[in-house]
C-alpha cells in the first residue's frame, strides 16, 4: 500500500463529491455572512432541526462503534475482532470530529463551544454531553493516535499508550455509556411536547441500545464499502458473527420498545392508520425485523451482499428513529411544521461526503487495514497454535 | 421578596400600554408585533372577545435554565428568571424545551441572542414594580408578592364566582409560575397549554442524570474486573500452553497434526 496521492482522475463519486461541496460551501457562506435565519428553515416555533436530528443525534450513535468494538477487543479479549478495530476507531475518530465540526454550524454562537468548560450548569443534559463529547472525542484521539506514531515509526509514545491502553478504553465506553443515553435523555423534559409514540422515561436506555445495535451494523456496512473501494477480501466470517450479534441487539431493542409501549398505554396511537403510527411502524420494521430476519438465517448473513443490506437497513432503521424523536415526534406533539431549507441539506451532505473522503484518505496514507502488528501477532498465534506445523510433523 | 404579576384578563381591555411601556424599559426596537419575537416581550392576543396577556410565565423551577448548559439563563432571587448573554452558545435547548414555548431567537443576526421577558429585573433591583404593571391603566396587570397575589386571586374569584373559571393558571403549573392568570374562560380557549404536569419539569431530566455517578461508578468496576478475570484466564491458559510444547504432551499435539496433514 503505497501512498499515491497523484491527481485524482474524475470519476463519478468524484464528480458527486465536488458538487455536494460546492452547495455545501456556498451554505456555509450564507449561514456564516447572515445567519441561522437566512440559511435555515428553523424558527421560533422549531429552533432545533436537520443539524441537530441528523448530524448530531445520528453522528454520534453512528460512531458508537468505536466504544463497542475497543470494549470487545480490550475488555472482553475477543481478539478475533482485532481486524476490524482500526477502522471502526478511525469511523468512530472522523464521526465526533464531523459532529462537532456541524455543532459550529447549528450554535447561533460557534465561537464560544468552549463555555460548558467552565461554566457549570450540572442541572443540564446539554452541559453533560458537552463533557463527555469533549473527553470522549480526546480519548478516540488516543486511541486513534498509535496508528499515525506507527505511520512515523515513533515508538515511545506508542509505547506509553500502550501502557494506559485498559484504563483508556474502559474511560472511552463510560463516557460513551453516558452520552449516548444522555442524547435521549435531552428529550424527557418535554413529555408534553413529543408524540407519545417516541416520549417514554426509557428514552436514555432506549437511545444506548439502539447505538450500541447501529454500532455494530456500521462495522459491517463500512467493511463492505472500504471492501469495494480498496477491493480489500471481506473479514467474512467475522462480520457474519457480528451480524449475529446485531440481531441479537435488535430483538432485545424491539421487544423492549413495544413491551414500553404497552406499559405506557401508548398502544391506541399504533391503532390508527395516521402518520405517526406509519412512521413508527417504518422504524421498527426497516430497523428490527428485516434485520433480525437478514441475520438470524445462516445462509444470509454469511453472503456478503445479504449482510450489507441487514446493516444498511439498520443503521436506516436507526436515523430514522433519531429523525422521529428530534424532528417528526416533536412536528406531531406541538403541531408545528418544519422542512429543512436546501442550504441546510446541503451542509449535511457535504459534512458526510467529508466524512468519506476523509476516511478514504486516512485508509490509503495510514496502516487502517493491516497494521504489521497485527500479522505479527497473527503469526505468533499460529505458531503458538499446534496447527500447520509440518517441520514438527516432519519430525515425528 | 419574590416579585410576581398577577394578570386579570377580565380587566384587560387590549389597550397594548404594557407592551409599549416593556418596549421603552428594555430598548427594543421596533413596533410591537402581534406574537411573541425576540423584539416584543409582551404582547396582548385577543382571543373572540377576551384580551390576554402573553409573556414568560418565571417558573419557580424554570425548565429554561435547568437545560442551558452554561448557565446563561437563571433564576433570581428576585423572582424574574433573567438572561446572561455573554454566557450564550446559542444552543437553543431553552427554546425547545420551554412548556409556554416563550424564548425567541434573533434568527436574522449573525451573532443573535435568545431574547424573553427578564421581570425588569433592573427595575426591581433599584426598588420599582415592572414597566407592564405599572403602565396598566386598568388594574389588569398587578405587581406584588407572589403569596400576596395568589391571596389576592382567591379572594378575586371567592367574591364573583361567576366571572371566572375555577382556576389560577400558575399556581400549580410546572411546580408554579410567578405569572398568574385569571380568566373568565377556560385556558384551552385563550392558547395556554393546560396539560401540563404540576411536577416541575427540571424532575424528569434529574431522575437521569442523578443515575450517573452509579452508572461510573459501578460500570467502571464492572468493566475492569471482567478485564482481569479474563486477561488473567488468558495468561494462565498461556502458560498451560508453553507447558504444553515443552511437556511430554508434544508427541499428542504432533499426532494430532499428522492426522490432519
Amino acid at each position: 500500500m503505497k501512498p499515491s496521492i497523484a491527481i485524482p482522475r474524475i470519476t463519478f463519486w468524484r464528480g458527486v463529491f465536488g458538487l455536494i461541496v460546492a452547495a455545501g460551501l456556498v451554505a456555509t457562506w450564507v449561514r456564516f455572512t447572515r445567519g441561522l435565519g437566512a440559511s435555515t428553515n428553523l424558527s421560533d416555533r422549531f429552533p432545533w432541526g436537520l443539524w441537530i436530528g441528523f448530524d448530531v443525534l445520528c453522528g454520534v450513535g453512528l460512531a458508537a462503534g468505536g466504544f463497542a468494538i475497543t470494549a470487545m477487543v480490550h475488555i472482553f479479549h475477543i481478539e478475533r475482532y482485532q481486524p476490524i478495530l482500526r477502522p471502526t476507531i478511525l469511523t468512530a475518530f472522523l464521526g465526533y470530529l464531523l459532529v462537532i465540526m456541524a455543532l459550529l454550524f447549528d450554535l447561533g454562537r460557534p465561537y464560544r463551544i468552549w463555555h460548558p468548560l467552565v461554566m457549570r450548569n450540572p442541572h443540564s443534559v446539554m452541559f453533560e454531553v458537552a463533557w463527555c463529547v469533549m473527553l470522549y472525542t480526546t480519548v478516540l484521539a488516543l486511541e486513534f493516535s498509535p496508528i499515525v506514531f506507527e505511520k512515523l515509526r515513533l515508538q515511545r509514545p506508542r509505547r506509553i499508550l500502550r501502557t494506559i491502553s485498559v484504563p483508556l478504553v474502559i474511560v472511552g465506553v463510560l463516557l460513551s455509556t453516558l452520552h449516548q443515553s444522555s442524547l435521549g435523555s435531552l428529550f424527557l423534559i418535554m413529555p408534553q411536547k413529543l408524540h407519545p409514540l417516541w416520549y417514554t422515561p426509557m428514552l436514555p436506555v432506549f437511545f444506548f441500545i439502539s447505538a450500541l445495535g447501529v454500532g455494530f451494523a456500521m462495522v459491517i456496512f463500512e467493511s463492505y464499502l472500504s471492501g469495494k473501494a480498496f477491493g480489500k477480501q471481506l473479514e467474512l466470517p467475522l462480520l457474519s458473527h457480528l451480524a449475529s450479534v446485531v440481531a441479537v441487539v435488535q430483538l432485545v431493542a424491539l421487544v423492549w420498545r413495544l413491551e414500553d409501549l404497552a406499559f405506557r398505554g401508548a398502544w391506541e396511537h399504533l391503532g390508527a392508520q395516521t402518520l405517526p403510527a406509519a412512521t413508527f411502524a417504518a422504524e421498527m420494521i426497516v430497523g428490527a425485523l428485516v434485520p433480525i430476519v437478514l441475520f438470524a438465517v445462516p445462509r444470509w448473513r454469511q453472503n456478503p451482499n445479504t449482510l450489507f443490506l441487514g446493516a444498511a437497513s439498520v443503521v436506516s432503521g436507526f436515523v430514522l428513529n433519531r429523525l422521529n424523536v428530534g424532528i417528526t415526534g416533536l412536528e406531531l406533539g406541538t403541531g408545528q411544521r418544519y422542512f429543512p431549507s436546501w442550504m441546510e441539506v446541503a451542509v449535511t451532505m457535504s459534512i458526510v461526503a467529508i466524512g468519506f473522503a476523509l476516511f478514504g484518505v486516512a485508509c490509503r496514507i495510514l496502516p487502517i487495514f493491516e497494521s504489521p502488528k497485527v500479522q505479527i501477532r497473527r503469526l505468533r498465534r499460529t505458531r503458538l497454535a499446534p496447527a500447520p506445523a509440518p517441520p514438527v510433523s516432519a519430525q515425528a | 421578596m419574590t416579585a410576581a404579576l398577577l394578570i386579570d384578563t377580565t380587566r384587560c381591555i387590549g389597550c397594548n400600554a404594557c407592551a409599549d411601556a416593556c418596549k421603552e424599559a428594555n430598548h427594543l426596537p421596533g413596533e410591537v408585533e402581534t406574537t411573541l419575537t425576540a423584539r416584543t416581550w409582551t404582547v396582548v392576543e385577543a382571543k373572540g372577545d377576551v384580551y390576554v396577556r402573553r409573556m414568560c410565565m418565571h417558573c419557580e423551577e424554570p425548565t429554561c435554565a435547568s437545560v442551558c448548559p452554561v448557565g446563561a439563563l437563571h433564576k433570581t432571587a428576585e423572582g424574574p428568571v433573567a438572561y446572561e448573554e455573554s454566557r450564550c452558545i446559542g444552543c437553543r435547548y431553552c427554546m425547545v424545551a420551554c412548556p409556554f414555548g416563550v424564548p425567541k431567537y434573533e434568527w436574522d443576526k449573525t451573532l443573535p441572542r435568545v431574547q424573553k421577558c427578564i421581570g425588569c429585573i433592573g427595575r426591581l433591583r433599584a426598588g420599582q414594580s415592572t414597566a407592564c404593571a405599572t403602565a396598566c391603566p386598568t388594574g389588569a396587570t398587578t405587581f406584588g408578592e407572589r403569596e400576596e397575589l395568589l391571596a389576592e386571586a382567591r379572594r378575586r374569584i371567592r367574591e364573583s364566582p361567576d366571572s371566572y373559571v375555577h382556576r389560577i393558571y400558575g399556581e400549580r403549573e410546572v411546580g408554579g409560575t410567578h405569572v398568574l392568570m385569571l380568566a373568565a374562560v377556560p385556558f384551552e380557549q385563550l392558547g395556554f397549554p393546560v396539560d401540563l404536569p404540576e411536577r416541575a419539569m427540571p424532575s424528569y431530566t434529574w431522575e437521569a442524570l442523578s443515575k450517573i455517578p452509579n452508572v461510573v461508578s459501578v460500570g467502571g468496576v464492572g468493566l475492569l474486573g471482567i478485564w482481569w478475570i479474563i486477561h488473567r484466564r488468558m495468561q494462565l491458559e498461556r502458560s498451560e500452553e508453553v507447558d504444553v510444547d515443552a511437556g511430554p504432551h508434544l508427541a499428542q499435539v504432533t499426532s494430532r497434526d499428522g492426522g490432519r496433514s
